[in-house]
């Protein structure tokens, strides 16, 4: 189980820090950034917690 | 019971040396100086750069050189001691300055530690404000400016109080979790806004950064940064923690004592890649400082929940520590009325924005107040027996107050008062002058104190 909460955790990381790259290329929107950057934080400390 | 019993009984689990199953690897310590340095802070000092009008060269080459400067105390001067007596700040301070100064430290730490949670409960609030509209601090207000200010930085004071009233296990153990989201909102948010500041490609970052985010020139009423005052303030704003010698009570539980070289991570973590974030979130806002607008505007609701939990995690821990100190000064009062006392003043305090605009001077003040009694451990352990001296000799001699360690602290202390230079340097002729007084004083005193000298020098 720990390994599926590693994969969560990471891909809530993700998604906190690799849409503002896309929004510095133009490629989505502010907007776009800052929800997916908000399901990466439910995401992250969801998992998070039982990887550590 | 008396002060020295109530002292001792606070910091009676970590009485002993720690053992040898509880020393922890380098992974552990990865964790603990990441978690402890990208905090509520770094969302007020990185702006508070550009409010000063530092150039872009003087505050990379300044965060590189005083952060590396900082992991060297770390690496040489605490940890060195921490792993040779594995004994935290209390036990080892009470072998040489005695129960009763030892006592007087602990307060003047405490009302540190209040004033410290207080800017950080400011900090959180700028995020809590945001739904209701609530009228910023700006950078040169003084006093409360507004009611929905005090309201706002109330209800938080009162949420952080009384999770300290529980404890704080679970709160510590959340900021373990949440550094490295932190980090990613530092990094995601300035990166979403270099678009708006001009930037186009990576390639043109330095240019920007030279014209529109580190000018060089000081917004009205702020005093001109130099590279000088960026190098000293990132070696020096935690100098309570390294010079000052609070962080034996981390690193004694180091394996080996090139752990404390593991600072690095909380250095060039939090004290660079942060501090530069949010100066140019505060360079993309047109020069607002409240920490929660400019979150906000840089990653959206994830920023503001990461200033609250940013101030949250460091207020929650320091007002425990402050309650547990004050708690010696208040005979028969339970820990939790100490602790909501310590809450209250530190609300009030959290009231006035002065206290996080003008965070540079105090978090300076701070490490500057407490670096002395570093000194003296620093002092004791290694100058002291070299010199024919003997360390620990309050313990030795059954001494409830070391004059020595007092005179050190107080009188380096005046000293620096009248040195015609800014705060953020005084740290460094001020621990010349702490080890000279140590040595000259505990000289005397050993002289004029039968069996006081030690023959033998080791």
């Amino acid at each position: 189980m720990i390994w599926v909460a590693r994969v969560v955790a990471c891909a809530g990381l993700g998604l906190v820090l690799v849409p503002a790259f896309f929004v510095f290329s133009g490629l989505i929107a502010w907007e776009t950034h800052a929800a997916l950057a908000l399901f990466g934080t439910v995401l992250w400390f969801s998992a998070a917690r039982w990887t550590m | 019971m008396s002060l020295t019993a109530k002292l001792d009984a606070i910091n009676e689990f970590d009485r002993q040396p720690v053992s040898a199953d509880r020393i922890q690897g380098s992974g552990t310590f990865v964790a603990l100086f990441a978690g402890e340095h990208i905090a509520g802070t770094e969302f007020v000092i990185g702006p508070l750069f550009v409010a000063h009008g530092v150039t872009a060269t003087d505050l990379f080459g300044g965060l590189i050189v005083g952060n590396l400067l900082a992991v060297l105390s770390w690496a040489f001067f605490v940890a060195p001691i921490a792993v040779r007596t594995r004994l935290n700040l209390y036990w080892q301070l009470r072998k040489i300055t005695g129960p009763q100064l030892l006592f007087v430290y602990n307060i003047v730490n405490a009302l540190m530690f209040c004033f410290l949670a207080g800017a950080m409960i400011s900090v959180a609030a700028t995020a809590v404000g945001l739904p209701f509209d609530m009228t910023m601090p700006g950078l040169n207000d003084r006093y409360p400016n507004s009611v929905s200010w005090v309201i706002v930085v109330g209800l938080v004071g009162a949420v952080v109080t009384g999770f300290a009233v529980l404890g704080f296990d679970r709160i510590t153990g959340f900021s373990k979790v949440a550094w490295p989201w932190m980090l990613a909102v530092f990094v995601a948010s300035a990166v979403a806004v270099l678009q708006q500041l001009g930037v186009s490609s990576f390639g043109e970052f330095w240019l920007v950064a030279n014209e529109r985010i580190w000018t060089g020139v000081p917004l009205a009423g702020q005093s001109k940064f130099t590279f000088w005052h960026v190098m000293f303030f990132a070696w020096f704003c935690n100098m309570a923690m390294h010079i000052g010698m609070a962080d034996l009570t981390i690193l004694r539980y180091a394996r080996h004592w090139t752990h404390g070289f593991l600072s690095a991570f909380g250095m060039y973590l939090g004290h660079f890649v942060a501090w530069v974030a949010s100066g140019i979130l505060c360079a993309a806002a047109l020069g607002e400082i409240a920490p929660g607008p400019i979150a906000y505007m840089g990653i959206g609701v994830t920023g503001a929940i990461a200033v609250v939990v940013a101030g949250w995690t460091t207020a929650n821990p320091t007002l425990y520590r402050a309650g547990l100190a004050l708690q010696t000064a208040t005979p028969n009062w339970k820990r939790w009325k100490v602790t909501v006392a310590a809450g209250a003043v530190t609300t009030t305090a959290a009231m006035f924005p002065a206290l996080m605009m003008q965070l540079l001077d105090f978090v300076a003040l701070y490490g500057l107040i407490l670096m002395p009694m570093g000194v003296v451990i620093f002092a004791d352990f290694w100058l002291l027996p070299r010199m024919g001296l003997q360390s620990h000799f309050a313990e030795l001699h059954g001494l409830q107050f070391s004059w020595p360690a007092a005179l050190t602290w107080t009188g380096t202390l005046a000293v620096c008062a009248f040195l015609p230079m800014e705060i953020f340097f005084l740290g460094l002729p001020g621990w010349f002058l702490a080890v000279g007084f140590y040595v000259l004083f505990c000289y005397i005193q050993q002289l004029r104190k039968p069996g006081g000298i030690v023959q033998e020098v080791r």
